[in-house]
């Protein structure tokens, strides 16, 4: 029953947040993070002893059941995006933006049990539902803004998305047609069969193209920089942190079980590195603060679609390692870029400027998160940039290591720009804001998520050989 | 009945994916609703609708065999179409609302999420900044 805590109790959070309003609510939605944050660890030490927890709704034999499992990798996933809730939450009961709307509350809750039970499901129709789900919730938040830019925005969202939802549907459908089985334990027992059924490499490869749509990967990330950068920081840093990663967290899984994708890794890796540049070249183009960032996520989709990409015990590892990092810094540059909002009174970098000066803290804990996003060493990025880089040498695949390298490059360009823009140039003379307080339970939440960045950074190797025993275990 | 199926669900591809490049937001709703329909059919053909073999698995085996028919995928059918739902009459009003706001419902001229750089500005090159924050 443990296995199914991480998703039930967010869902009950956001059932009892629907009839609270002011206070109250957010005292709830902190408490029921609390508990979450609780399960999870206690989860995590639970399959930590006793290895893999597997649960089967109604007590139906396997495979017929529907079933959760937890194992090493989506427990880790499990307690930080359990964290990462934490610390979202906080930021958000400090935010001035949309505290009072109805629907914030149990929408948040609602995309955090939906991503929970994406990381645990082990049945492919049922992680369709909770994809939808996930979909359904950040559709929700998007509109919550109520201006016509967030209305076109969620469309344009909507509109893509939708492309993928049915993609996805159609390849469920057909691939249970050929082999009879949801289960993913099943259904990689069967495609590793000399025998599998003939088209069932075409179904994986259009569950694969559904999955790369939702992951954001190209060309078909049109969808995330269009959206994203009209929702308010905290959420903005819930989506743009957890949504496309948790899709990235699914293909990882079918990767070294059910995908046999032999045939299309070559394509995957020549998508990993277009999808690299052409991000990192959006985000050089704009002066948005939100925009920049949330074209960072598509460009460091890549390099985690590059480790899968290589296909290997190594790059697995890699991955996980990488995904872990980029949860974890993408959250915390979103929830900084919150709070330079608030101290430039603009999240355009022409319009603000000076916050060296007055918010040295501030300049402290965004620069920690930039060179962890570049990948400067001894920060989370470099280990898992050096993995990732480093499997795809030894594998001679040296033009794709090379655009990661050159990735990278123009990732410092686009921090530098942040950094002299709005760190050290001079607050230009027409802007009116004034200096305030900053809300300490914002800055509490982005001094957490620094400190767990920092820590992983000096000391990667308690994590780096949890990965290495998942991925022995999980690699055929 | 395969055949049917089958042509009826090319149709539909056809149909869905047309109004899906319009430029009108509420085609490109109605052609999701018709290329849904037609995925569900995908699912549902799945399931072997045409066999008169019975869905019983035989002892000692955990597939039905090949060529039995499938009753799980009209559930799966049934889960499909809920969300589907939910997802087009969420997608309608918001067309609604877009296009109330645009006075218009042509998506290509709708540009509150994404301002376009102004050509005669002296950098044009720049993405515009937006102002109502």
């Amino acid at each position: 029953m443990l296995v199914l805590g991480p998703f039930l109790l967010p869902l009950i959070t956001a059932l009892v947040s629907v009839f609270l309003r002011g206070r109250p609510r957010i005292v709830v939605g902190l408490v029921g993070g609390v508990l979450l944050f609780a399960c999870s660890i206690a989860l995590l030490l639970h399959v930590a002893a006793a290895g893999r927890q597997s649960y089967a709704l109604g007590a139906w034999p396997l495979p017929y059941a529907i079933e959760f499992v937890a194992d090493g990798l989506s427990t880790i996933l499990l307690v930080l995006v359990a964290f990462v809730n934490l610390a979202i939450l906080v930021y958000q009961a400090g935010w001035r933006e949309l505290p009072e709307h109805f629907g914030i509350y149990p929408l948040i809750h609602g995309l955090v049990a939906a991503t929970m039970a994406t990381l645990l499901a082990a049945d492919l129709f049922n992680l369709y539902v909770w994809l939808e789900l996930m979909l359904m919730a950040t559709l929700g938040l998007l509109v919550l803004g109520g201006r016509p830019r967030h209305h076109e925005a969620a469309f344009k969202y909507f509109s893509l998305s939708m492309l993928g939802t049915l993609l996805l549907l159609a390849a469920v459908g057909l691939i249970y047609g050929a082999t009879g089985q949801l289960n993913l334990d099943a259904l990689a027992s069967i495609t590793h069969q000399p025998d599998s059924p003939g088209a069932l490499p075409a179904y994986m490869g259009l569950l694969l193209a559904a999955l790369l749509l939702k992951a954001g990967a190209f060309p078909l990330f049109a969808w995330l920089p269009a959206a994203y950068h009209t929702l308010p920081a905290p959420l903005l840093a819930l989506v743009g942190g957890l949504l496309t990663k948790i899709t990235l967290y699914v293909l990882l899984r079918l990767n070294g079980q059910v995908f046999d994708v032999s045939q299309l890794h070559e394509a995957l890796g020549w998508l990993a590195v277009i999808t690299m540049i052409s991000g990192v070249l959006g985000a050089a183009y704009h002066w948005d603060l939100r925009r920049i960032l949330a074209f960072h996520i598509v460009s460091q989709i890549g390099y985690l679609l590059l480790g899968l990409a290589l296909a290997s015990q190594a790059a697995a590892t890699a991955t996980g390692f990488f995904l872990i990092h980029n949860i974890l810094v993408k959250t915390n540059l979103f929830l900084i870029a919150g709070l330079m909002w608030l101290a430039m009174g603009h999240y355009d970098l022409r319009r603000g400027g000076g916050l060296f000066a007055a918010r040295p803290l501030l300049a402290g804990l965004f620069l920690l998160s930039a060179f962890s996003l570049v990948g400067v060493p001894p920060t989370s990025g470099f280990w898992g940039k050096f993995m990732i880089v480093n499997e795809a040498f030894s594998q001679q695949r040296f033009v794709w290591a090379g655009m990661a390298l050159a990735t990278g490059l123009l990732t410092l360009y686009s921090m530098t720009k942040i950094w002299l823009e709005g760190f050290w140039k001079p607050l230009p003379r027409t802007s009116t804001v004034g200096i305030m307080r900053l809300p300490v339970a914002a800055y509490s939440a982005v001094i957490a998520l620094s400190v767990v960045i920092l820590i992983v950074g000096l000391n990667p190797e308690p994590l780096i050989g949890y990965l290495q025993q998942y991925s022995a275990l999980n690699w055929r | 009945m395969t055949l049917v199926l089958i042509l009826a669900i090319s149709l539909c591809v056809g149909a869905g994916i047309l109004l899906m490049l319009s430029h009108d937001a509420f085609r490109i709703v109605v052609g999701f609703a018709v290329l849904g329909a037609a995925v569900n059919l995908i699912v549902f053909l799945a399931g072997r609708p045409y066999t008169l073999v019975p869905p019983v698995i035989p002892q000692g085996s955990e597939a039905l065999a090949e060529d039995a028919a499938n009753p799980l995928t009209q559930a799966l059918v049934l889960t499909a179409i809920v969300i589907g739902f939910a997802l087009l009459c969420f997608s309608l009003v918001l067309a609604a609302r877009v296009s109330r706001d645009h006075g218009h419902s042509d998506v290509t001229r709708q540009q509150a999420s994404e301002p376009r750089p102004d050509p005669a500005a002296a950098d044009s090159f720049r993405p515009p900044v937006m102002e109502d924050e």
